[in-house]
């Protein structure tokens, strides 16, 4: 399927990444957003609010997160593409939905451009906090993919991915910005329509008597339908069986809960995106994501200017956490940096994914600041001496 | 399945989920009976009709009614039918649940789709507790009976919902019993009838857990409570249909007016001022 020629602004274009963001997600086909303002996600729905009327969408600004990380679903069951929008207090509210999406196969995309926390903590400064967070923020068992950007260009091109992974694993998908790639100004190309392919949503072909919503007829990911097709559905959050009705016993909970995330981890080698380079022989191989993987490329840049043998590699998809890039990593350099704007979140998989064959050294900060490239060379210098 | 004649309401019902949860003497599905007549009298299609649930006995309803029904997070029903309305502006959609999910963690939701005048129905079937936790106080909880967090009886004052829906915009308001099983019926077909925000308050029974703390007899007893103690007045002030614990009541339709919907002041402002330039969502038909 291809994007809608009416709708995507084709061009070369000066925005930031929340902008390219929402240009990203009208190109995808999301015409329905509800949103609640919070720094520094605000940009993002203001776009929209601002676009929509002029392409046949539709923005409603709800009464709070809550009421926005819902509002969404409600209109993917009515047969929308759609996306909410928010930042980390904002994300925080909405962690019962991504359960609830999680739960009712429900394919969404949740926007956190993420900023510095615990609490209200730092509205208008970066951080990567979040990424635990949008890893375990929902209660019980269940995965979620999360895809990091680093630059509007990434913003606008990752989105759309987002949407492509939401349709095909029906699942919720985080796109994990932050403050400086949000607000970072940057060129973005906007392709043409026709150049622009989509993932469709896998809806049914089935009549209704027989169509069950939660049967799996082929692959992992059972097929939609929406509300008004006379497939009389019944979607809940309860656990259910493939007729989607409640069952309450532990057979029908370890069924479901098993494939909502084997339906993720069976597929981590198609949804993992990320770059990699110099590896192999290094010394050292840096590991990082999103804002910090720019200050990442130009400091490995320098160290290996000056003659270290340094590894590069940046993860786009953040979720499913991909061990065997690790295990590679590891059989082929002597030690691991993770940079990141927290105190230690990625570092955790990294150090489980590397089991102690090599050292995996932390360079992070508490957020509301870019670790500058001055201490990403001394770490690099650090770890190899 | 024999030949013998099928229970009218039958067809819209999940039969293969019988039997239900709701206890004996319940009202919960008193209700659903006078809401499959009144679909049946209101002439709407199955596929033109989705009913949204929050979590508790009442949010149970989604899961017996064979329309597409979502049974969706505690007091989040409104939000998510929001966002479903708005989608589906051909259909009706129906937010059925209690006086606890609607009216204390989904209250906000409430006041603002009732603001917005959404095109919804909401029931509320108000009995007064929380029944599926274990019969809690509850924002509509009547001062001084007793629940299981107010064992020495409630002193905090409890919501008018009739009044709260008038304050904040609802054009359909509406209160019966589940005695007044005809003019239940009657009111559900008018707030399916009805463009915009309507509201019905539906009081009844709890025999398991409010009754029973409070010494009120079994779901019978209270039916002929509501029989006895209700007066009919069509037209009053919601502000005088307040409830006090085993106090007379006022039943009947308290609000019929017309305001603009959601959609038709946003398509009536972005006309104005985008002109030509203005693509109105469709939704999906």
């Amino acid at each position: 399927m291809k994007a809608d020629p009416k709708a995507v602004d084709t061009g070369i274009h000066f925005i930031d990444g929340n902008e390219a963001c929402a240009e990203g997600a009208i190109a995808a086909g999301c015409r329905f957003v509800s949103g609640y303002p919070i720094t520094p996600s605000t940009e993002i729905v203001e776009h929209l609010a601002k676009r929509f009327p002029k392409i046949g969408g539709l923005f409603i600004q709800m009464e709070d997160e809550i009421a926005s990380s819902i509002a969404f679903q409600g209109a993917i069951w009515g047969g929308q593409k759609s996306m909410s929008v928010s930042s980390g207090p904002g994300i925080s509210l909405q962690m019962e939905h991504v359960g609830l999406a999680a739960m009712t196969e429900t394919p969404c995309v949740f926007v956190n451009v993420q900023r510095g926390g615990p609490s209200t903590g730092l509205p208008t400064l970066p951080a990567q906090q979040d990424v635990m967070q949008a890893r375990w923020g929902s209660h019980g068992d269940y995965e979620v993919i999360a895809l990091a950007p680093n630059s509007p260009q990434e913003c606008f091109n990752r989105i759309i991915t987002a949407f492509d992974y939401s349709e095909k694993y029906r699942a919720p998908v985080f796109f994990l910005m932050d403050e400086c790639v949000g607000h970072m100004l940057g060129k973005v190309k906007i392709p043409p329509a026709d150049q622009i392919e989509l993932v469709e949503r896998k809806m049914t072909t089935r009549k209704p008597g027989e169509y069950l919503p939660y049967r799996i007829y082929d692959g992992d990911v059972p097929e939609m339908t929406r509300a008004g097709l006379g497939h009389n559905v019944h979607i809940t959050g309860l656990t259910h069986d493939e007729r989607g009705y409640p069952a309450m016993n532990a057979e029908t909970q370890d069924v479901l809960v098993r494939r909502l995330c084997n339906k993720i981890l069976h597929h981590v080698d198609e949804i993992s995106i990320y770059d990699a380079s110099q590896v192999e022989g290094s010394d050292v191989t840096v590991i990082s994501y999103g804002m910090t993987a720019r200050v990442a490329a130009y400091a490995v840049e320098t160290a290996r200017g000056q003659g270290i043998k340094v590894g590069n590699v940046r993860l786009v998809t953040l979720w499913p956490f991909n061990d065997k890039l690790i295990r590679d990593i590891v059989d082929n350099s002597k030690a691991i940096i993770v940079a990141e704007m927290n105190l230690g979140q990625m570092v955790h998989e990294v150090e489980r994914a590397a089991r102690d064959k090599v050292p995996v050294h932390l360079l992070g900060n508490a957020g509301g600041a870019i670790i500058p490239p001055e201490a990403f060379i001394a770490k690099i210098k650090e770890v190899v001496s | 399945m024999s030949d013998a004649p099928r229970n009218p309401v039958e067809k819209l019902l999940r039969t293969e989920r019988m039997p239900h949860i709701w206890c004996p003497g319940c009202g919960i599905g008193t209700s659903v009976n006078c809401f499959a007549r009144a679909i049946e009298q209101a002439d709407i299609p199955y596929d033109k009709l989705h009913v949204v649930s929050g979590i508790g006995c009442s949010g149970r309803v989604a899961g017996y009614v064979n329309v597409d029904s979502f049974h969706t997070t505690h007091g989040r029903a409104i939000a998510f039918a929001t966002g479903l309305s708005l989608s589906r502006p051909s259909a009706k959609v129906v937010v059925y649940s209690g006086d606890g999910d609607l009216f204390a963690i989904g209250g906000n939701h409430f006041i603002h789709a009732a603001r917005r005048n959404i095109d919804m129905t909401v029931i509320c079937i108000n009995n007064f507790t929380y029944g599926m936790t274990g019969g809690q106080v509850t924002p509509t909880t009547p001062l001084t009976a007793k629940a299981s967090t107010s064992p020495y009886g409630n002193f905090e004052d409890s919501f008018n919902l009739p009044n709260l829906a008038e304050a904040c915009g609802a054009v359909y308001v509406a209160r019966w019993t589940i005695y007044h099983v005809r003019q239940l019926t009657r009111a559900m077909t008018k707030a399916l009838s009805t463009k915009g925000f309507s509201f019905l308050e539906v009081l009844a029974p709890c025999p398991t857990l409010y009754q029973r703390r409070n010494k009120l007899g079994d779901g019978v007893a209270m039916v002929q409570f509501f029989k006895d103690h209700s007066t009919i007045k069509n037209g009053a002030s919601t502000s005088e249909v307040g409830l006090g614990f085993q106090s007379d009541m006022i039943v009947g339709e308290f609000v019929d007016r017309q305001r603009p919907t959601f959609m038709d002041n946003y398509n009536a402002r972005m006309k104005e001022v985008l002109g030509d330039s203005f693509v109105p969502f469709e939704g999906i038909k």
